[in-house]
């Protein structure tokens, strides 16, 4: 029993990531139907720029604003600059494209997706780089016998403040149906006078900030960052899209969470070799009997 | 009174398919105007082209005396054009609330306006105001219509442009759907209506437009055009058809 509660909370840690992750993928699939692949190295650009703000400049701010400040500063450093790059890559990769049709659009993703992953080996090196130890709060909690640390705490409250301001924002606020609506039909969407750029601006710049935050949140739980560490990331997320059913942003954060947990579940109680089989089991199943994810459409449209 | 549109040898295309060659009509302040025309005709391409959903080749379209080509959609409707497309095209998944009120995204930030409309919209279909929190995706196909319709509504507009709002359904609807549309137009909104309902369009506007291929073939007040044999024939299903049975002669497809 103290295993399992230990592993789903492990698993939920984990998850958030991935759901941080794969709103990223949701909300640009949900736009432009397009599978932006260059997600994944968002998050690992956002991973390595905070390292470098813990390394280089945490000294300073730590001295005058704590651990915390540095954390947070590192978060923000890097959100702020993914959001930046997120636009870039935006106008270069894909806006010139978009008259050529879906497929053009996911070739220029791969190939965004590579460039981006060298250019991050080129700057910090082919090798794994870690975190530094004293920046990061370690400290273990006990609650009724279950052993958790105060990181994993911050990292599910944060988590799951990011994604209730998400949530929130999209479901519950004018512009967030303008961008549901733009997600389902463009044309009638700029028939209401919404305004298609500042859709897109908003999902390119969130998504990779969201990217970004989650991977200094990820470096300061495993320590060890790499500069390939988006593809795996990136496909799990990806994986936890369709899981939740993809465009819909509920469904991007349960299908994170849920791929999570049972990953963790799976690792404790099968094999840890095997957990990734164990999930993409789970991701077949799902799609047999229910194609279209868990939270996917089901309203048909009246004609 | 005053002109509001003016479309001048207006050319639309798709790829090497010219869809509109060379229309040009015009709208005066409080009218409703209705094109009428066969499927493929171009009338939908009309519509979306004073939107600024497709993009014009040649000619011009002037609101008020301001261009509107190449104007981006989202501009078009806050300069006081809105559209109900064709098919409805409710955002399916959104509530009737939702819907309505990014009808009024130009207007958000004036909130008293917006809630004003909103409660006209309700008057005119207080079906809607019953259903306001459900999906628009669960409506009957009227009630989508009369959403549609309320939605372009909500950014109050000046001109509104109607496409096909008879489409697809029952007869009774017809008639409730084209007492609004009037209502709606003595209430100071000036409508151009596409429609397939010929007699249901020429009964409620005061002048007509024939579209054919992309060309406007006939054009004129709706009591003109609806004495013209030749529209009584093609587009009427009328009078013109009996009356050649009666002499034993066969009719003749249009």
């Amino acid at each position: 029993m103290r295993v399992a509660v230990e592993q789903i909370i492990n698993g939920l840690t984990i998850g958030s990531f991935y759901a941080l992750i794969a709103l990223g993928y949701s909300m640009v699939y949900g736009i432009l139907k397009l599978i932006n692949f260059v997600h994944g190295d968002f998050f690992t650009l956002g991973s390595y720029l905070g390292y470098t703000i813990l390394i280089f400049a945490a000294a300073f701010i730590t001295a005058h604003f704590g651990l915390w400040g540095g954390i947070v500063c590192a978060m923000l450093v890097a959100a702020l600059c993914l959001a930046l790059t997120g636009l870039v890559v935006e106008r270069i990769a894909y806006r010139p494209i978009y008259p050529a049709g879906r497929l053009p659009a996911v070739v220029s993703a791969l190939g965004a997706s590579i460039v981006l992953q060298n250019a991050i080996m080129v700057i910090w090196g082919p090798r794994y780089q870690a975190y530094p130890a004293p920046m990061i709060p370690n400290l273990h909690l006990l609650f009724f016998g279950i052993n958790i640390t105060l990181l994993q705490v911050v990292i599910l409250v944060f988590s799951f403040v990011l994604m209730g301001i998400l949530y929130y924002i999209i479901q519950k606020t004018l512009f967030g149906a303008s961008v549901r609506a733009m997600a389902l039909d463009r044309d009638t969407a700029s028939l209401m006078g919404i305004d298609f750029n500042r859709v897109i601006l908003f999902i390119f710049t969130l998504g990779p900030a969201l990217g970004a935050v989650t991977g200094v949140m990820v470096g300061m739980y495993y320590r060890q960052i790499s500069f390939t560490m988006g593809w795996n990331y990136g496909l799990k997320a990806f994986t936890a899209t369709i899981l939740g059913g993809i465009g819909n942003i509920p469904g991007a954060m349960f299908g994170g969470l849920l791929l999570g947990v049972l990953e963790m579940l799976g690792a404790a109680y099968i094999s840890a070799a095997w957990k990734d089989v164990f999930v993409f089991i789970i991701l077949i199943l799902v799609l047999i009997f229910r194609p279209t994810g868990i939270f996917g459409e089901t309203t048909a449209e009246k004609v | 009174m005053p002109l509001l549109i003016a479309i001048e040898d207006l050319h639309i295309t798709y790829g090497a398919i010219e869809a509109l060659k060379g229309v040009s009509l015009s709208l005066d302040e409080g009218e409703i105007v209705a094109v009428l025309g066969a499927n493929g005709a171009g009338k939908s391409t009309l519509l979306n082209a004073v939107s600024g959903l497709v993009p014009v080749a040649r000619g011009r379209i002037m609101f008020r005396g301001a261009p509107l080509n190449n104007i981006p959609p989202h501009e078009i409707v806050r300069m006081g054009v809105s559209q109900s497309p064709e098919g409805r095209k409710v955002f399916s998944t959104l509530t009737v609330d939702e819907n309505l009120d990014l009808g009024a995204y130009t207007q958000r930030k004036h909130i008293q306006a917006t809630a004003k409309a909103k409660a006209r919209v309700f008057e005119l279909f207080p079906i809607l105001r019953e259903r306001h929190r459900q999906l628009a995706g669960t409506l009957s196909g009227g009630e989508q219509q009369m959403l549609a319709i309320g939605r372009a509504l909500m950014s109050s507009p000046r001109l509104l442009l109607l496409d096909e709002p008879s489409l697809g359904l029952a007869p009774i609807l017809v008639n409730r759907i084209f007492t609004i549309i009037r209502e709606i137009n003595d209430q100071g909104t000036s409508i151009l209506l596409v429609e397939q309902n010929a007699r249901k369009a020429l009964s409620h506007a005061s002048r007509g437009y024939i579209l054919e291929n992309g060309s406007l073939s006939i054009s004129g007040t709706a009591a003109e055009l609806k004495s013209n044999s030749k529209i009584q024939e093609a587009y009427l299903g009328g009078s013109a058809i009996r009356k050649r049975r009666g002499t034993g002669e066969s009719p003749k497809s249009p």
